[in-house]
């Protein structure tokens, strides 16, 4: 008898001991699963970090700028109109040949003119525009620098590499290290990147419009998927009898939830712009296209956040007399609302990132102008992101990630704010 | 609640209201078509925005065939003033154009486009013949007996021995490109010509019935490819639409992968990967000239000089139409046009021409202002 009892524990002892070696071999699994998981996002937020951060900063060069009434082709006293149209670039391309004397050829003449923005021309213009009594004066002004040249000195682009193999070449590099070297370079942070619209200059290119057109494309979306999906749910969910035809009408839910985004741009081409006639790039067509997108996702959350409520509240509600509707919109409605929300947020961040059904309906353009309603032509910011990844210039490399990171900042937002209602909800 | 589920219904309905009284007027010039084209007209656009007092116009990139298809489609607000080509209008475009209305177009020559061959500055650069092209990404090509065999080449080498032993991989743009359009009727319709029997066939007029059906037939080609085309076409097929056929196919073998209409998508796989080449337009060339080299073409190579002196073989026109019903409905359209066709843009020291585009020469660009400015209907 004790002989076999210590067999018996033996034995027990020893398949122990591997039931313990199997459940640390599947715990030390599961974290290089996550490892590996956060090993990669790290690596991408990373590459994008790192690439998109020179982006947020601007380099300038600080110019003396002889404000000479006869090449800008008016007076002081002109009147705004005509201070518009006056020739600033000469300006600039004379001051420039003012401080590079040495600069004579054609071709070297080109290339000083390079290292200045073309907005610089515009923006010299504004600040003449609102001040005329600088005209015939001569200032020390700071001119926004060509991405070309901001990229050397913000040493993105090697004097190692051969000069062929390089748009900044060894004179303009002179020169940058000569006005560096005086104190005429400076860094600000890129304003312009927060406060104007596309630009295939990429030191002037900025997600303001992108940023605009977003809103006002969620903003529609929001408008029709929030209602529609919520009332829905709340019919099929509290109203609705229980046979073959809402059986049928769940499953295509389901269904449509799966459904590839391109697709809903089509429809959206054929339905909304070519027989509805609606405007083109226009976020209101925009809208109406993802809000088709997210309503099964908020049909489906919104029904499974009111099916959580407890049935007691529903009797409690009942009993005391309320009606079927003050049941609804007294009582299940505020307590599945956290819920709700919650799924709609998802829904709408998921629609913030969706740039393929755009693609059909022609928001994938080359749009300068900020939105100013939904009708607008506009574009948003993924397709903002894809536009500037597809240009040539090299400058837009550093714009594309900070747009990323732009994006994302938004799409953490929203998660955080879904999160945060998901809280509140289970505190509840 | 009930408040509002009204104030959101108010809302949408208001929305939807605006939108049709926008529908009917626009003060935004709209641009389609090509993705050559795209960032040349993108910075015109932005000048012309930023200068006079009109919008930006606003351009997107559909592709050349694509951008044709939506500016015949009618005329009317909610149709394109303007659509960008890096081929000339076919005539079965410009007939769609006819019957919807759209009766009046003016054609603008842009420049010049320069297609490259590239590959990886880390790798030797490639020299090639036009023959060689062909013979490496033609679907069907002439086997040792004359007769048309699928495409049997596996490296270069097998093409010609004074070629690298690299396998043949090939990343290029898809079918709905004008560049893909431009690249199989220079390079690959260049390169059949240098095999006789194909030049022969494409010099045959649709008479010479006889003719074409021998040269066919010496080709290995089959009576029923003959009547397939005379079908479609609903006439005697031309040697010259046989040829195309033969000559424009690209392999579907792998050695030739569509990479999507981005340009810099196809950079970025050259610099990883030394052994394939790839085809996309100069501009992306010049900007991306510190990692990929272009590849000697019958002995020249792709640069700005070549390419405007016509000495580059694989080079095509640009183009844009203006749909002239718009002009003076909505604001700016012609302005834009001369803006684009001005010295200062398309000049030999034009602004563009930074950014890639090859020039005309001073005689075409007079011509090409003058078209412009009396805004010349197209006649084809």
């Amino acid at each position: 008898m004790s002989k076999d009892t210590f067999k018996n524990t033996e034995l027990i002892q020893a398949s122990l001991k591997k039931r313990y070696a199997r459940e640390r071999r599947f715990q030390f699994y599961g974290m290089l699963a996550v490892l590996l998981g956060f090993a990669f996002l790290f690596i991408l937020l990373f590459d994008i970090v790192s690439k998109g951060t020179p982006a947020f900063t601007q380099k300038e060069l600080k110019i003396a700028v002889h404000l000479d009434p006869e090449r800008l082709g008016v007076e002081a006293t002109a009147d705004a109109e005509q201070l518009q149209q006056a020739n600033y670039n000469a300006v600039i391309k004379a001051s420039l040949r003012e401080m590079f004397p040495e600069v004579t050829s054609r071709s070297e003449k080109r290339r000083l003119y390079r290292m200045v923005s073309i907005g610089a021309e515009y923006h010299l213009r504004d600040r003449v525009v609102a001040e005329p009594s600088l005209i015939g004066q001569t200032h020390d002004l700071w001119l926004l620098a060509h991405s070309e040249a901001a990229g050397y000195l913000k040493g993105q682009i090697s004097r190692d590499t051969p000069e062929v193999e390089r748009k900044v070449k060894d004179v303009q590099m002179d020169w940058l290290d000569q006005l560096r070297d005086d104190g005429r370079t400076r860094s600000v942070f890129n304003t312009l990147f927060f406060l104007e619209g596309d630009s295939r200059e990429p030191e002037l290119a900025g997600i303001r419009a992108a940023l605009q057109g977003s809103f006002f494309t969620l903003a529609v979306t929001f408008l029709l998927a929030f209602p529609v999906g919520v009332f829905s749910a709340v019919y099929l969910e509290e109203f609705a009898p229980r046979n073959r035809i809402t059986d049928l009408i769940e499953i295509n839910i389901n269904n449509l939830a799966a459904v590839p985004s391109i697709v809903f741009g089509l429809l959206g081409l054929a339905v909304f712009i070519n027989f509805f006639e609606l405007p083109r790039s226009a976020p209101l067509v925009g809208g109406i296209v993802l809000s088709l997108m997210t309503l099964p996702t908020i049909i489906i959350t919104s029904r499974a956040a009111i099916q959580a409520v407890s049935p007691s509240i529903r009797e409690a509600a009942l009993g005391v007399g309320a009606s079927k509707l003050q049941t609804v919109f007294h009582h299940v409605l505020p307590v599945a609302m956290p819920g709700i929300l919650t799924g709609s947020i998802i829904g709408m961040a998921q629609a913030l990132g969706e740039s393929a059904p755009l693609l059909m309906i022609g928001m994938v353009a080359f749009i300068m102008d900020v939105p100013g309603g939904v009708t607008d032509p506009s574009t948003v910011l993924p397709v903002q992101i894809f536009l500037w990844a597809d240009s040539p210039e090299r400058g837009f490399t550093e714009k594309t990630s900070a747009a990323i990171m732009v994006l994302m900042g938004f799409l953490i937002v929203m998660n955080a704010l879904a999160i945060y209602l998901r809280r509140r909800f289970e505190v509840k | 609640m009930k408040k509002q589920i009204l104030g959101a219904l108010a809302l949408t309905v208001a929305c939807s209201n605006v939108a049709v009284v926008q529908a009917q007027g626009r003060d935004n010039v709209s641009i389609v078509g090509s993705s050559t084209v795209y960032p040349f007209a993108t910075v015109v656009a932005e000048r012309f925005g930023r200068s006079t007092g009109f919008k930006a116009p606003k351009i997107e990139a559909t592709g050349s065939g694509g951008g044709l298809k939506l500016f015949c489609k009618g005329v009317g607000a909610n149709t394109p003033d303007i659509t960008n080509a890096s081929r000339r209008i076919k005539k079965s475009e410009y007939q769609q154009c006819q019957e919807n209305g759209v009766t009046d177009i003016v054609e603008v020559l842009v420049g010049f486009d320069g297609i490259a061959i590239a590959n990886s500055r880390q790798a030797p650069q490639m020299v090639l013949s036009l023959k060689e092209v062909y013979l490496a990404l033609a679907k069907d090509v002439p086997g040792p007996d004359g007769k048309l065999i699928p495409n049997p080449y596996k490296t270069w080498r097998e093409i010609n021995p004074a070629l690298p032993a690299t396998e043949i991989e090939v990343l290029g743009p898809p079918p709905t490109s004008g560049t893909r359009d431009a690249f199989a009727e220079l390079a690959l319709g260049g390169g059949a010509q240098a095999i006789p029997a194909l030049k022969h066939l494409r010099g045959l007029g649709a008479e010479q019935v006889t003719e074409i059906k021998a040269a066919m037939a010496e080709l290995g080609l089959p009576e029923a490819v003959y009547q397939a085309h005379a079908e479609s076409k609903g006439a005697a097929p031309k040697g010259k639409d046989i040829f195309k056929t033969i000559a424009y196919s690209v392999r579907e073998d792998g050695a030739y992968i569509e990479a999507g209409e981005n340009d810099n998508l196809i950079v970025q796989k050259l610099e990883a990967n030394d052994s394939a080449l790839g085809i996309f337009g100069y501009s992306f060339l010049e900007e991306n000239g510190d990692k990929v080299q272009g590849s000697l073409i019958d002995g020249v190579e792709p640069d700005f000089d070549t390419i405007a002196d016509g000495d580059y073989p694989v080079s095509r026109p640009l183009y844009f139409y203006i749909k002239a019903a718009h002009v003076g409905r909505i604001p700016g359209i012609q302005e834009y046009a001369a803006e684009f066709a001005s010295h200062r843009a398309m000049g030999e020291d034009g602004y563009l021409t930074e950014r890639g585009l090859i020039p005309l020469d001073e005689e075409e660009l007079k011509q090409v202002q003058q078209d412009v400015a009396s805004l010349k209907r197209l006649e084809m």
